[in-house]
């Protein structure tokens, strides 16, 4: 889960990281009321993506009408596809320096990674393209975590050495929210050092592990669904799918997530371009297949449908029936091909072109005959 | 000969009294694997269909012999399962659960690091299968046949696809392995392919990676460092957009990182042959 801004300053808040007065608004409105208990504000867009800052999404406000101008102009607006909820009106800081600090998995090493640059307020990327010396890396050891010299060397690492004091203790309660909320990335960017010397996390990035969500019901339950997810692939998840839209006007349903993106990689091959990836998974029950094409039927671009079935175990004629069962039921009448392959394939197959629905023999074939039947 | 699963092997199964355990538990005896024991705390010093079942892997062992372990355990134990597994000595450990916590799993990396001899497949893998000798996970074995092809996937449901493909055409598989989908998992292409490589009966591997990591580019480098075999290599997620996990927790790309683009390149730069579609892997691997 991706928490918004607010959200995971609110973590690090309850992990002792300092963050800024803030007031979380819903409305203009509420807005305008923020800016008056707090004074000048930042009026920010909460939505989890970067680049609020170019798309509009970030306003300063001086009093409160100029803070209820703001909330109105960006609430409801759109960021890189993310209807913007609700803003987060925040109070400025007395910036002296402005650094960098996050973890995030470290896949090659199959650890976490902690880094820590002088170069603040840019994007990592960016900072680890033009001036990769400037940020300091440490694989903390998966079950003590970071040592006090190991951080000692990371900070030293990255020219801080004169934030030492300050910075160690903060780094640890950044990695904590690895044991305490099973984070996979967290950035501090910038995190600004005051002039007085104190550290406060000036913008936050925090996600957590959907995997590890049976141990994390507070957070989830606090956080989840504030942010608008796509509306079919709630819908999906409702119905306990693995579906994520894209935006083109085939359908697909396949079992198996390398099937399945193998299947998108042939339709566009044939000069088509997919709505969807949906992965219904091992079995092919006649009830989830009929779930996996009610979700694709709510799209309006959707013009033709192709099912890529593997049957390991499940027999092909099994899933040929239950196909034809989830068709009928659903009132389906767009192009539809699909193809089985696997036990019973030949029965399957037949059966499907005896209730009219067009089989191929290959991927690459049924994706060429749906391309061609959608055009 | 082939790798990994051989007639010696002794396997014992994690979570053999749950559906899914059960199930597969079955499947591999059809095939002739040597199902030992499984291990399922609290219901030990019983039987089911005729294994024993032991409290912990250690007793298992102990009473059994066996080397290896099939794990069919729930996410929030998979982890603790895979560990409990390599103290107890064992050598191949291939987990098939699927939604192991990211953290979970680079804490079992952390503890295998004391345990070098301990193999991981996996998690979320089909698992692996030497056609005529036996499987531990969930490969359907009626589209395999014994031959001399290796095959190395990341997908479950494209590994079966390519097997039964090159099976339909005459090639059999020395040994069919599935690494698994997740972003923190246990052997890579690299790990598999530098036995393929010793393996005597091994001539051809099929490489069918996704997008995600980068343990395609680094199988890329070492196969082009000097290889015997004849490589395919097949990458699925081509049209993926970014920042999106296709189902698999690992296959996402992170802006330019992890593309199918990067692997397919890689694999070009080391003189390996790429196939487009899975039909392709198998038209290459039987031209010659």
């Amino acid at each position: 889960m991706k928490l918004l801004e607010y959200q995971a300053k609110e973590v690090l808040a309850s992990l002792g990281i300092g963050i800024p007065k803030g007031r979380v608004a819903r409305t203009p409105e509420e807005a305008a009321q923020a800016c008056a208990e707090l004074g000048p504000v930042a009026v920010k867009a909460q939505v989890p993506v970067g680049g609020r800052g170019k798309a509009g999404g970030i306003k300063l406000a001086a009093n409160p009408q100029e803070a209820r101008a703001a909330a109105e102009q960006i609430i409801g607006m759109d960021i890189k596809g993310h209807r913007v909820p609700l803003v987060y009106c925040e109070t400025a800081l007395d910036i002296s320096r402005e650094v960098y600090l996050g973890f995030t998995v470290d896949r090659d090493r199959r650890n976490n990674i902690l880094m820590l640059s002088s170069q603040g307020g840019m994007e990592i990327e960016q900072v680890a393209e033009e001036s990769p010396e400037s940020i300091a890396r440490l694989h903390p050891d998966p079950w003590r975590g970071p040592l006090d010299f190991e951080l000692n060397q990371l900070v030293f690492a990255a020219g801080l050495g004169e934030h030492v004091r300050a910075l160690v203790p903060l780094v640890k309660k950044l990695h904590r929210a690895i044991s305490l909320y099973d984070a996979v990335t967290a950035e501090i960017n910038p995190l600004v050092i005051t002039p007085g010397g104190e550290l406060i996390a000036g913008d936050a990035k925090l996600e957590t592990d959907e995997n590890a969500s049976f141990r994390q019901r507070e957070l989830e339950s606090r956080y989840g669904g504030v942010s608008e997810e796509d509306a079919l692939e709630a819908e999906a998840h409702r119905r306990n799918l693995t579906y994520v839209s894209l935006d083109g006007e085939i359908g697909i349903i396949g079992n198996g997530a390398g099937l399945c993106m193998g299947t998108l990689d042939l339709i566009q091959r044939a000069g088509g371009s997919a709505a969807n990836f949906c992965d219904i998974g091992g079995g092919a029950r006649a009830e989830v297949v009929e779930n996996a094409l009610a979700v694709i039927l709510m799209n309006p671009r959707v013009r033709g449908v192709l099912i890529n079935i593997f049957g390991g175990i499940t027999r092909g004629d099994e899933v040929a029936r239950g196909l034809i069962q989830a068709r009928d039921q659903l009132g389906f009448d767009l192009p539809l091909v699909v193809r089985l392959s696997g036990t019973n394939e030949e029965e399957g197959r037949e059966i499907l072109k005896q209730n009219g629905i067009e089989p191929g023999a290959s991927g690459w074939e049924a994706a060429q005959k749906i391309v061609a039947l959608t055009r | 000969m082939a790798i990994l699963l051989t007639p010696d092997t002794r396997v014992l199964v994690q979570g053999m009294t749950g559906r899914e355990g059960s199930f597969h538990t079955g499947q591999m005896r059809l095939m002739g694997t040597q199902v030992v024991a499984g291990v399922t705390p609290g219901k030990g010093g019983g039987d089911h269909d005729g294994v024993p079942i032991y409290d912990t892997v250690q007793d298992a062992v102990a009473a059994t012999g066996a080397n290896a372990a099939g794990i069919f355990v729930p996410p929030p134990y998979a982890a603790d399962a895979i560990m409990e597994a390599a103290a107890a000595g064992l050598e191949l450990i291939v987990c098939m659960t699927e939604g192991i916590p990211i953290q979970d799993m680079i804490r079992v990396k952390g503890f295998l690091s004391d345990f070098p001899r301990a193999h991981l497949l996996g998690p979320n893998c089909p698992g692996l299968l030497t056609p005529g000798v036996g499987k531990i996970g969930i490969i359907p074995q009626r589209f395999s046949a014994p031959g001399s092809i290796g095959i190395v996937a990341r997908s479950g449901t494209l590994t079966y696809e390519t097997m039964a493909a090159l099976t339909a055409a005459g090639k059999g598989q020395s040994t069919v392995v599935g690494i698994g989908g997740d972003p923190i998992n246990g052997m890579s292409f690299v790990d598999v392919l530098e036995l393929f490589e010793a393996d005597p009966n091994t001539t051809h591997v099929a490489v069918i990676g996704e997008i995600g990591g980068s343990d395609e580019e680094r199988a890329a480098e070492y196969m082009g460092r000097g290889s015997r075999l004849r490589a395919v290599a097949f990458i699925s997620g081509r049209t993926a957009p970014e920042g999106k996990r296709m189902g698999h927790a690992g296959a996402i790309v992170s802006g330019n990182r992890g593309t199918a683009q990067s692997k397919e390149a890689a694999f070009r730069a080391a003189g390996i042959e790429v196939a487009e579609t899975t039909d392709q892997i198998v038209e290459l691997l039987t031209a010659s």
